[in-house]
């Protein structure tokens, strides 16, 4: 066991946080406010490397890892749950999966401008009768001559306003059930697939989550991912990877959210004491900071395990389950030091609690990660 | 087009500590960063660069933690960085140290085997705050100087300079080589990538010394350093200065010097 952060990984954090505190922190509130796509941090972020962190340099990638996206996600999200999740939903649940399962055109095609940052990708899974769910989807595809064509639609699509390459989950064969699902790859502009309403949502407000309609929506038959069949193994495991990236953006967000406690406490007066000063202050912070260290340690644990490529399906719903739930957690408990002022948008703490919440929800509820884990454990 | 860059490893903090013995600055627990100026210098270099071709070279003379802050710039777009450093640079002032770095662009060149047509630096250091350096490195080299940069424009082998000053610009044009020091700009120097991180990082930087120079040790360190400090202290912050605002610079100071006069102050 090793718990020390090599040289390397700290440099790429210091450069996360820096770009996070100069170019993230000080929009958040506003982007937060006015749902506005925060387009330009992505492009930055595209040219520091910051969306292709875990994948080869030969893909067009920053040839680092899994533990240094992460941390990339957990930076960004310390200041700005919204902009932790697009760089998640497009590293972990676009890039990831055709990188994984892309034939080598696909990856050409599609992963190298999705690594270099060039395009925005998304994932589309959940249907308004298939979330926790999955398996009962909707959304057909069936093959006509040399193309897919596909009829349905999808609903809470994180970065659809703004992407350019999604990743499409459909019934090629209603009666095979979950292997009746496959994947595939479709771009912005083919015909027949348009952007819906965009969600008017309680947190992560500015990551354009929105409905996907698909009418007769032409897709080239090599767009297939993976092989006919085979989409709902291919989604659940690209949900795993993306599980570790919510982890961490629940980590952040917590962690965002003690910093910026600390930082108030030792300056708001009341019964002529800083508040840091009284003991329900000190143990409170004390063991949200415990909690969130020990969340920290899963949510690394569970990236490590993906880099040395081990079995790590239980570690990620571990780490998410663990994080989320401390990420609400701690910003309930945070906003609570805060008193009044915390209930104001004058502070960023009840717009952390607002992100905070969700991670207990996408990419699989606490409730399904505890399937996960009572799943491995055995107990049946 | 050439350039050197010189940058200084300050402590980020604004809050400077200086050791009340040595009356030197505590280096010991703060961290360190690029002088800020001396990022917008180099900004300014690399963008030079990208649209003229040629290489930024940076150089620093310092302890060998300076390495860190050259690294730092070889990840935002300098080609190459030496350190420059040596037991008999040490306690350098301002004239030791622009006699020093002026004797490194000769070594630099030599080593790189190419000519600087421009020398940039920040306009100041935000620890020692002389501004100094930049013009007694352009008399050492006998070379043209312009202070106070915000924009440096390249045509026909001249660079036409904008200088900040209290009233506005000036537009001073000069024969290169020369020595340009830089002021904040009105843009921000560029993130470091992930890539360009990780090659500052594998990157070497050599170190030159007092024998690599050919400089006179008489000139060098403490023993070449005609500034001696007598004292430091941190200025009490007070808020019941005069302020004259919306007043053009000329009627300012008349309206200060009849302000000194009426109180029995000149």
């Amino acid at each position: 066991m090793n718990f020390i952060i090599d040289e390397e990984h700290q440099d790429l954090i210091d450069l996360y946080r820096e770009f996070a505190e100069n170019e993230v922190k000080p929009i958040a509130a506003e982007i937060d406010q006015t749902e506005r796509f925060p387009q330009e941090n992505v492009e930055k972020m595209a040219e520091m490397g910051l969306l292709g962190i875990p994948f080869p340099e030969e893909c067009g990638g920053a040839g680092m890892d899994t533990l240094s996206y992460v941390q990339c996600v957990e930076e960004l999200s310390k200041v700005c749950g919204t902009t932790g999740v697009i760089v998640s939903a497009h590293t972990s649940l676009c890039a990831t999966p055709i990188y994984t399962y892309g034939t080598e055109e696909q990856k050409e095609k599609y992963l190298r401008p999705l690594a270099m940052g060039e395009k925005l990708g998304a994932f589309a899974l959940t249907e308004p009768g298939a979330g926790t769910d999955a398996s009962g989807q909707r959304t057909v595809a069936e093959l006509v001559d040399d193309h897919w064509v596909l009829n349905g639609s999808k609903i809470f699509i994180t970065n659809a306003g703004a992407a350019d390459i999604f990743i499409v989950f459909a019934m090629t064969d209603k009666s095979q059930g979950t292997k009746g699902i496959s994947g595939f790859i479709v771009e912005k502009g083919f015909p027949g697939f348009s952007i819906g309403k965009q969600e008017d949502k309680m947190g992560i407000r500015a990551s354009s989550t929105c409905e996907l309609v698909f009418e007769n929506c032409i897709v080239p038959k090599e767009n297939l991912l993976g092989e006919v069949g085979k989409g709902f193994r291919l989604a659940m495991s690209t949900l795993d990877g993306g599980r570790v990236g919510i982890a961490a953006q629940a980590l952040g967000i917590a962690e965002g959210a003690i910093d910026e406690t600390v930082k108030y406490v030792s300056e708001r007066m009341q019964f002529g004491r800083r508040i840091s000063q009284f003991q329900n202050t000190q143990f409170e912070l004390a063991k949200m900071k415990a909690n969130t260290e020990a969340a920290k340690l899963l949510v690394y644990q569970a990236a490590c395990a993906k880099d040395n490529h081990e079995n790590y399906s239980h570690l990620a719903a571990m780490a998410k389950l663990v994080a989320s739930q401390n990420a609400s957690d701690v910003t309930r408990r945070c906003l609570q030091l805060y008193g009044g002022y915390g209930y104001t948008k004058d502070y960023p703490i009840e717009r952390m609690m607002r992100d905070a919440k969700i991670t207990e929800i996408y990419e699989g509820t606490s409730e399904v990660q505890m399937m996960v884990i009572s799943g491995w454990m055995g107990v049946k | 087009m050439n350039i050197l860059v010189c940058i200084k490893q300050v402590p980020d903090t604004n809050e400077i500590k200086i050791d009340p013995v040595t009356h030197t600055l505590v280096r010991k627990g703060v961290p360190s960063i690029v002088n800020p100026f001396d990022t917008y210098a180099l900004e300014v270099g690399v963008r030079l660069k990208e649209q003229l071709g040629g290489k930024v070279v940076v150089i620093s003379m310092g302890p060998e933690q300076a390495k860190e802050a050259l690294k730092t710039c070889l990840s935002v777009g300098a080609d190459d960085a030496y350190l420059i450093s040596d037991r008999k640079f040490g306690g350098s002032d301002t004239l030791a140290t622009s006699y020093i770095l002026s004797s490194a662009v000769k070594a630099v060149e030599e080593k790189e085997g190419l000519k600087f047509d421009l020398i940039l630096c920040g306009k100041q250091a935000v620890d020692g705050d002389t501004a100094q350096v930049g013009p007694e490195m352009a008399e050492h080299l006998d070379l043209p100087q312009i202070t106070y940069a915000l924009d440096i424009v390249y045509e026909d082998d001249k660079i036409q300079v904008k200088r900040e000053c209290d009233d506005g610009y000036d537009m001073i044009t000069t024969t290169l080589p020369a020595v340009v020091t830089v002021v904040k700009l009105p843009y921000e120097p560029r993130y470091a990538t992930i890539r360009t991180k990780m090659a500052a990082k594998k990157k070497e930087i050599p170190t030159l010394t007092f024998d690599d120079l050919k400089t006179d040790e008489a000139y060098c360190g403490l023993g070449g350093s005609p500034t001696k400090v007598k004292g430091t202290y941190t200025p009490n912050r007070e808020k019941n200065g005069v302020k004259l605002n919306g007043v053009e610079a000329n009627d300012a100071g008349a309206q200060l010097a009849e302000w000194l006069q009426t109180n029995k102050i000149l």
